[in-house]
């Protein structure tokens, strides 16, 4: 209990160094990692972070990749500030994706320009219908919605089957799990021949501006913040924890739902039962250590994205196994959860002098 | 004569400020010595020093003539050296002999313990049932099971953190019979505190800390309240000044038969309140705290909602609005809780002051205007001498009082017709209270309905018009100052009252 004391001051140094050190700290142990691999540290890392870079496509890749993770990074950011813990954005996304696709199936053939337009608003809405459902149960019942968000997620993965093998089937499509391939009119337009990073991207820088605005000079910003901050202050101030709750789930839902139709409506083109390679769950990851602001959401996910891009370029170069991926970020996420606690909290002095304090003295340090 | 306990040149210094610096200070067997200081002098952690919780950077500590070093606060209670902390440690859910049971460093058998209790207890006058679980027990009784927990282990030394700031006058007259029994008894006493009559009463000599250094050492009862005060802060007592009231006098906050169950399990419920607050007056609501002011605030500030005509502002039913309407029709409020309730403690004063005072034309189509928020923050600085690092310094970096004085100039800016405020000057140092208090005096010659909670009778008497009492979840009707007493109000804080509790209830405040 008394392990650790708060530091009287946190160092504003220390806290935005911390993603940094996380950084490091990964490569450290990455580097003893791959030497008892039996590769060779240097080869292994250019491999999984210069490689990737060298190229066009490599770039292209890496901000396909980059793009849905900031979206959803940005949208959690802003409900991580209010204290609201949507950890289900990959539920969000996929039924996102679901609804979205669903019109490109039904819209089959129409060339109007529209059809884009309106399946990225309805893949909006269904994330937010699903975040919803998180918000009512915790603003009605007081529901935890880490819980909710969470198991939500499974749920969404069995409706993505359900529809797959059901009522969205291509009919030609020999029994596979999977809709008929999108029109061009249901499709982003790739940015340039040969490259798969398509428009969608604009629709990320759009945010992170948005998000910028929101999170500094809006007043709902600030009413969000102070409800994550301090809860107490919001109810003297008036504010609405109710509302703070629902405007962080339905905007991280939209978030993520919009994330999901890019997937789908870009690089896929069309639904199967594989649509995301877990950027819900990464995006909490981009969020974090991007210390929840704009900025750092950016280069959290082109980081994060570049994890990805990297695991796959070592598998094929150094015969790894993908699970590095996984491996790399976890480390990161550790480590920057273990940063953040020294930065706030450093060892007790009775500690640090091998001391053990009587009984009342934890007691009385408690109290006084 | 050796002394009991003798400290030489202690030296204790925290990152960011030195607590104790160079302090001497001697205790006789059977003295009741007094420290004296504001908050701050560095009085608790000189305290902490003895009791082993915390271990000075220089300086040496003899007891009974030897020097010794204590580790711990087992070892200081090995000693005989017993604390009675001014914030309670004990379980709610326990009774008042396992609680004891728990800081046994010997082994025990609970029967006997009871026994023990019971005996000792009843030797100091300090009745207790062992068997009565703590959460019924009242903020006195709770305080005797500290202070029993102590004598069971024979003290030879008893350090008291203000012991008595929870506490009626008569449960203070019967606490310095016990500390004057135990004296004679030759226990040594020191006993912290500011607040000079009670120290002048009780002890026979004090040590003055101002700033983490000794400026003084006195024998209190040939000194006056200003010498010593002079000593306490290093200037003359502040003054307030209540110039009398002539403009029109009419009800701007009514509560009308407010009953009310708490949300905590150990919560007061309101039981039939009915106040009144003119403008041009200060009402003053005394009582031990845990008495129902927590829950009559949160009803008045409109952090709970209760029935809509409970609650009227100005002759508008109010009470279904929350506390951003409340504010919206006149009324601001100053919590109790200054960081997490009334200011966010790591955002900056700009950012506390758009909290209450975004109303003031500060948002423009949903944006914030940063510009406005800072000049607002910043005439708030200034008017309210707030001693801090400009607009732009966190709120949990100021010190109590100017965090205080920075909230309570906040909400007076809003340019409120009523104010509600709940221990103005807990925590502050003597300087800040008599500042916030002579605003607050302004306020109400100016026309405002001011409202002030508080535990401290004497604050109460001095600023306030009428004084009512608030004793398990039921409040007295407000007399007029010159028309009672403090004897009076303690006991009605005690809850017993010579007029019949239901005719107490239905009075008008």
């Amino acid at each position: 209990m008394q392990l650790l004391e708060a530091r009287p001051t946190p160092s504003n140094l220390m806290r935005y160094g911390a993603p940094l050190m996380a950084t490091v700290l990964m490569f450290i142990t990455g580097t003893i990692l791959f030497l008892a691999l039996g590769k060779n540290p240097i080869v292994a890392f250019e491999a999984f972070f210069v490689q990737p870079l060298l190229s066009v496509q490599g770039i292209s890749e890496l901000l396909l990749k980059a793009s849905p993770l900031i979206l959803i990074g940005l949208g959690l950011s802003l409900c991580y500030r209010a204290n609201v813990w949507n950890i289900g954005a990959e539920g969000q996304l996929v039924v996102g994706a679901i609804c979205g696709g669903a019109l490109a199936v039904v819209l089959e053939g129409s060339t109007s320009p529209l059809v884009l337009p309106a399946m990225v608003l309805v893949g909006a809405l269904g994330g937010m219908a699903w975040a919803a459902i998180c918000a009512f149960l915790k603003t009605r019942f007081g529901t935890d919605e880490t819980l909710t968000s969470l198991m939500l997620v499974y749920v969404a993965n069995l409706l993505l089957l359900f529809v797959v093998n059901g009522v969205l089937k291509d009919p030609q499509g020999m029994n596979f799990p999977q809709t008929i391939m999108f029109g061009d009119a249901a499709l982003f337009t790739p940015l340039a021949e040969g490259l798969r990073l398509n428009t969608s991207v604009f629709i990320t820088v759009v945010a992170v501006f948005a998000m910028w605005l929101f999170s500094t000079r809006s007043f709902v910003g600030y009413q969000m913040q102070v409800s994550g901050l301090a809860p107490h202050a919001a109810l003297y101030a008036g504010f609405s924890q109710n509302r703070a709750v629902w405007l962080g789930m339905l905007i991280s839902g939209a978030a993520a739902g919009i994330a999901g139709v890019a997937e789908v409506a870009g690089p896929i083109g069309q639904l199967n039962p594989s649509i995301s390679p877990g950027y819900g769950f990464a995006a909490i990851i981009v969020a974090w250590v991007g210390r929840l602001n704009a900025v750092g959401v950016v280069l959290a996910g082109s980081l994060m994205a570049l994890l990805y891009i990297g695991g796959e370029s070592a598998q094929v170069t150094l015969q790894i196994s993908n699970s590095i991926t996984r491996l790399f970020q976890g480390m990161l996420l550790f480590y920057l959860l273990g940063a953040d606690v020294f930065v706030n909290y450093r060892l007790h002095r009775h500690y640090r002098h091998h001391r053990l304090l009587g009984w009342f003295g934890k007691r009385s340090g408690a109290t006084t | 004569m050796t002394k009991r306990l003798e400290l030489r040149n202690i030296t204790k210094r925290y990152p960011s400020v030195v607590a104790n610096s160079g302090i001497n200070l001697a205790v006789a067997p059977g003295e009741i010595h007094a420290v004296l200081g504001e908050n701050g002098a560095g009085k608790s952690t000189l305290m902490k020093i003895i009791y082993g919780a915390v271990q000075a950077d220089e300086g040496e500590i003899l007891w009974n003539g030897k020097s010794i070093e204590i580790a711990n606060p087992a070892q200081a209670r090995a000693l005989g050296i017993g604390m009675v902390f001014q914030h309670f440690s004990l379980f709610e859910s326990l009774t008042v002999v396992e609680n004891i049971s728990l800081a046994m460093d010997e082994p025990f058998e609970l029967g006997k313990l009871a026994v023990r209790v019971k005996e000792v207890s009843e030797r100091y006058g300090l009745p207790l049932d062992p068997s009565r679980l703590v959460h019924n027990l009242s903020v006195g009784e709770r305080q005797r099971v500290e202070i029993v927990r102590c004598l069971l282990q024979t003290p030879k030394l008893l350090i008291l953190d203000e012991p008595t700031s929870v506490l009626t006058p008569q449960a203070v007259r019967r606490l310095f019979e016990t500390l004057r029994q135990l004296a004679s008894e030759g226990c040594s006493l020191l006993y912290i505190s500011h607040k000079l009559h009670e120290i002048q009463e009780l002890c026979d000599n004090a040590t003055v800390l101002r700033g983490g250094k000794v400026t003084g050492e006195a024998k209190p009862k040939q000194e006056s309240p200003a010498s010593l005060a002079r000593m306490m802060i290093g200037r003359e007592l502040p003054v307030c000044e209540a110039p009398p009231y002539h403009g029109e006098r009419k009800p701007l906050l009514e509560v009308r038969n407010l009953t009310l169950a708490s949300d905590d399990a150990v919560g007061t419920r309101l039981a039939d309140v009915s106040l009144t607050v003119e403008s041009g007056e200060i009402l003053a609501i005394a009582g031990i705290s845990g008495n129902g002011q927590a829950e009559l605030l949160a009803a008045l500030s409109g952090e709970k909602t209760v029935a809509n005509d409970a609650i009227v502002l100005m002759g508008k039913p109010i009470g279904a609005l929350d506390a951003g309407r409340r504010r919206d029709l006149g009324l601001t409020f100053v919590p109790e809780e200054r960081l997490g309730r009334g200011a966010v403690p790591l955002m900056s004063l700009a950012d506390n002051a758009l909290l209450t005072a975004h109303r003031l034309g500060f948002i423009k189509t949903g944006l914030i205007a940063l510009a406005k928020v800072k000049e607002f923050a910043e005439r708030c600085i200034e008017r309210f001498d707030v001693r801090c690092g400009g607009s732009s310094a966190p709120a949990k970096s100021l010190s109590g009082g100017n965090l205080q004085k920075f909230i309570v100039g906040r909400e007076i800016m809003l340019g409120p017709k009523v104010i509600v405020v709940s221990q103005p000057t807990w925590g502050v140092d003597v300087g800040a209270s008599a500042f916030i208090r002579q605003n607050l005096l302004d306020l109400s010659r100016a026309g405002v309905a001011v409202l002030v909670v508080s535990e401290e009778l004497e604050e109460l008497f001095e600023i306030s018009d009428r004084i009512a009492v608030v004793a398990q979840g039921r409040l007295s009707p407000g007399q007029p100052k010159q028309d009672t007493n403090e004897e009076q109000i303690g006991l009605l804080m005690a809850g017993m009252s010579s007029a019949a509790p239901k005719e107490v209830a239905h009075a008008t405040a």
